[in-house]
């Protein structure tokens, strides 16, 4: 599983690289800026829009207080419906369980429909190294999978990807296609790749997708797509598995509704996803088709952890991605410089709950508390506020550098002492007014490099507010 | 023009100044320009000399103890006027928003800081919303773009209000910029713990206010001006960057942050 080894420490080399990468920042340029405006347009044409993030939130808090009782009740719905229900604490748990599925159905390949959770728990790499074959079937996914990277945005995982690449990409694979064929525009390539993997889906006997929700009223799961691949992936199969983290729970259909009206109109501005997708259990004797076992497989993963804590908002988190468009530290630097699964202002919260702060804390520091993925949250989860609470472990902890904490300690020195602090501002700005004042800027200063790296600073006006107003007698 | 105080009758407003520790250091000029706005409109004005700062470089750095010392410090030094008014939407909002959930386990000092957030203000956000100033006595002959500093835009709700009164000042023309409400990556102590990354998108909005043609971009916030001028100044663009109240308290005849880039 290497390539789902953290590289969260080594964030800022992961930046500075991904930011000198010319592929990486023309993609983030041309596919980055479009949802926002998209996301912006459907807001403006729902009025109610603000008041469904609201219902949506107050559901979803009302859920995570009695999360116990409603995942008993959905578990029992979905047994009563002739599915089954696995419970995994850990991520090894849920590879095995999925193996174990796998193996009962002498299956060799899995087809996949997009899911974050099989990311999270490095479920293609387990496969494989078990002889078994997962075929990814979303656009996006297959595109990485090729590229054996990981998912880049939580909803669009190969936006970093430049159309020449993927030209690139698909006439090396698709090796038994004309390889002076035209792969000029996005629609043939959509087509080549739909053709292809339009073959695989017949050979495999377990799918696998994720779910937006699980349904309580119901016991059903719902995915939300965009490519009709999930619809294929689970129908076709005898064996369908659902791959979910517990906190995807809905107490009723009419609440599945109100996420789905906030959650396509964050995501990518569509009033609604093209395919919304609601799996009931295995085939009835009286359907048509459908798969003949049906498998819910619940992950924890340290996410009860999280409840009661500063970080339970979190868990009200529907993934559609809109805190990463619309951060600029995001936007800068593409989602693999966070180095793990979860990207941007969420990743930067729910990667330190999930595999430690000691791992991913350099996450949650990499922000300027902006304050816009809380803006177009649409579950109003306060990312900025949940970030700083890991900052505040973070300190607690003694995990910052001791120029960090020292730093701190002696700008608290001044600050707590008023009388002290005009005089050692009077000082400083008296020193920096005597060395600036030729040139009325700086291009270098001690202990700011990473300032005059980049930007002049100007020198200070000369003498200080607070000393001006007392020599005018006030 | 400047607006006469709601009742002749009625005692001026007592309004403490918050200078913020940037200007405090930096640029005076906008303190300056900030009680005279003040006591154009009827405020009688109060520099309290036990202000240092907010205390939200402590905050935002996870040191929860020292931030709320220096709130305690600030709830203080400020309450028992009737207005606090800081040229900063940043530090307002540190009042504002941040010291209320610091305390959120002392009832008595929350209580306080509840207080005091109530009472605590952006400047040019109390000129409009406040002292119902709808226009002022300047002139700028310039065209100018204004950038919306995070704070200033989502924590205190400041948007239209200096467009508002911008648009009263004489000779001026506003020209917006793309993307004028996306962070210009200054963040405190980010700029300099994340250098690179800030340095990405300073370039974007110093290019985005390039853009434009203004000779002049404004803000509410020395924070970004600080970075946004550095940034001009270091690409070698004629633009000069000053905060939104020198030009609305008609001071603005002073050098600018960065003095070369003056056209």
């Amino acid at each position: 599983m290497s390539i789902h080894t953290p590289t969260t420490r080594q964030f800022k080399a992961n930046a500075t690289a991904a930011m000198a990468d010319a592929n990486i920042q023309h993609a983030m340029r041309s596919t980055g800026t479009g949802f926002v405006g998209k996301r912006a347009s459907a807001r403006a044409a729902l009025p109610e829009f603000d008041a469904l993030r609201d219902a949506a939130r107050d559901m979803k808090n009302h859920v995570l207080s009695h999360l116990d009782l409603y995942l008993a009740q959905y578990e029992a719905k979905v047994v009563e419906n002739g599915g089954h229900v696995h419970w995994a604490e850990t991520a090894q748990d849920a590879r095995e369980i999925v193996l174990d599925i796998c193996r009962k159905a002498q299956t060799k390949q899995v087809n996949k429909g997009k899911t974050m959770i099989s990311e999270e728990i490095g479920l293609n790499e387990y496969l494989e190294a078990n002889g078994i074959r997962p075929h990814e079937t979303d656009l996006g996914e297959y595109i990485i999978q090729l590229r054996g990277e990981t998912p880049s945005h939580i909803i669009a995982p190969a936006i970093h990807v430049t159309v020449p690449e993927i030209d690139k990409l698909f006439r090396e694979t698709h090796t038994h296609l004309d390889p002076n064929r035209d792969l000029s525009d996005l629609a043939t390539m959509l087509a080549e790749a739909r053709a292809v993997l339009r073959a695989k889906y017949f050979d495999a006997q377990v799918g696998v997708t994720g779910a937006n929700m699980l349904i309580v009223e119901t016991g059903q799961s719902v995915i939300v797509t965009n490519e009709g691949n999930g619809d294929l992936s689970q129908s076709i199969p005898k064996v369908h598995i659902v791959l979910a983290s517990l906190e995807k729970i809905v107490p009723t259909l009419d609440d599945a509704a109100t996420v789905l009206r906030v959650l396509a109109r964050s995501a990518t501005g569509q009033e609604m996803a093209v395919y919304n997708t609601f799996s009931s259990g295995p085939r009835r004797p009286e359907d048509p088709d459908g798969p003949e076992e049906y498998h819910v497989i619940l992950l924890d993963n340290g996410r009860t952890g999280m409840l009661g804590t500063h970080f339970q908002d979190m868990l009200r988190c529907i993934r559609c991605g809109a805190c990463m468009n619309h951060c600029p530290v995001y936007q800068a630097v593409g989602g693999h410089a966070y180095g793990w699964v979860y990207p941007g202002p969420m990743g930067a919260v729910l990667t330190p709950s999930l595999i430690g702060v000691e791992e991913g804390g350099q996450l949650p520091n990499a922000s300027t508390f902006c304050g816009r993925c809380e803006e177009v949250c649409p579950m109003r989860i306060p990312l900025p506020g949940m970030m700083r609470h890991w900052r505040e472990r973070e300190f607690e902890r003694h995990l910052y550098p001791k120029t960090v904490r020292w730093g701190l300690k002696g700008w608290a020195l001044f600050a707590e002492r008023p009388a002290l602090y005009r005089l050692a501002t009077r000082i400083a700005v008296a020193g920096m007014s005597l060395f600036g004042r030729k040139r009325g800027k700086f291009t270098s200063l001690p202990l700011a490099g990473g300032w005059t790296k980049w930007r002049d600073f100007p020198a200070p006006q000369g003498g200080t507010f607070m000393q001006q107003i007392k020599a005018r007698g006030r | 023009m400047p607006q006469p105080p709601a009742s002749p009758t009625r005692d001026p407003l007592r309004v403490a100044l918050f200078v913020t520790c940037l200007v405090d250091m930096f640029r005076p000029s906008v303190g300056f320009a900030t009680l005279k706005l003040l006591e154009e409109n009827g405020c009688a004005v109060d520099v309290p000399t036990a202000q240092t700062c907010c205390g939200q470089p402590a905050y935002n750095s996870g040191d929860r103890a020292t931030a709320r010392r220096i709130a305690r410090q600030v709830i203080e030094a400020f309450e028992g006027y009737d207005h606090v008014v800081a040229p900063s939407g940043s530090c307002a909002g540190t009042i504002v928003k941040d010291y209320p959930a610091m305390f959120e386990d002392e009832p008595v000092w929350r209580a306080r800081a509840e207080a005091l957030a109530a009472r605590t203000h952006e400047i040019v956000s109390f000129l409009t919303d406040v002292l119902k100033v709808t226009a002022v006595d300047a002139a700028f002959p310039a065209t100018v773009t204004y950038h919306d500093s995070c704070s200033n835009l989502r924590h205190m709700g400041v948007k239209g209000q200096p467009r508002a009164l911008l648009a009263s000042v004489k000779g001026l023309t506003l020209t917006e910029m793309k993307d004028t409400e996306v962070c210009c990556g200054f963040g405190g102590t980010f700029c300099v713990k994340y250098p690179d990354i800030s340095n990405k998108m300073v370039t974007d909005k110093a290019a985005n206010i390039a853009a434009t043609g203004a000779a002049v971009v404004l803000a509410g916030e020395l924070g970004c001006l600080l970075n946004i001028s550095g940034k001009l100044s270091r690409n070698g663009e004629p633009i000069a960057a000053r905060h939104v109240v020198e030009v609305l308290a008609g001071m603005a005849d002073g050098p600018a942050i960065m003095p070369e880039t003056q056209r």
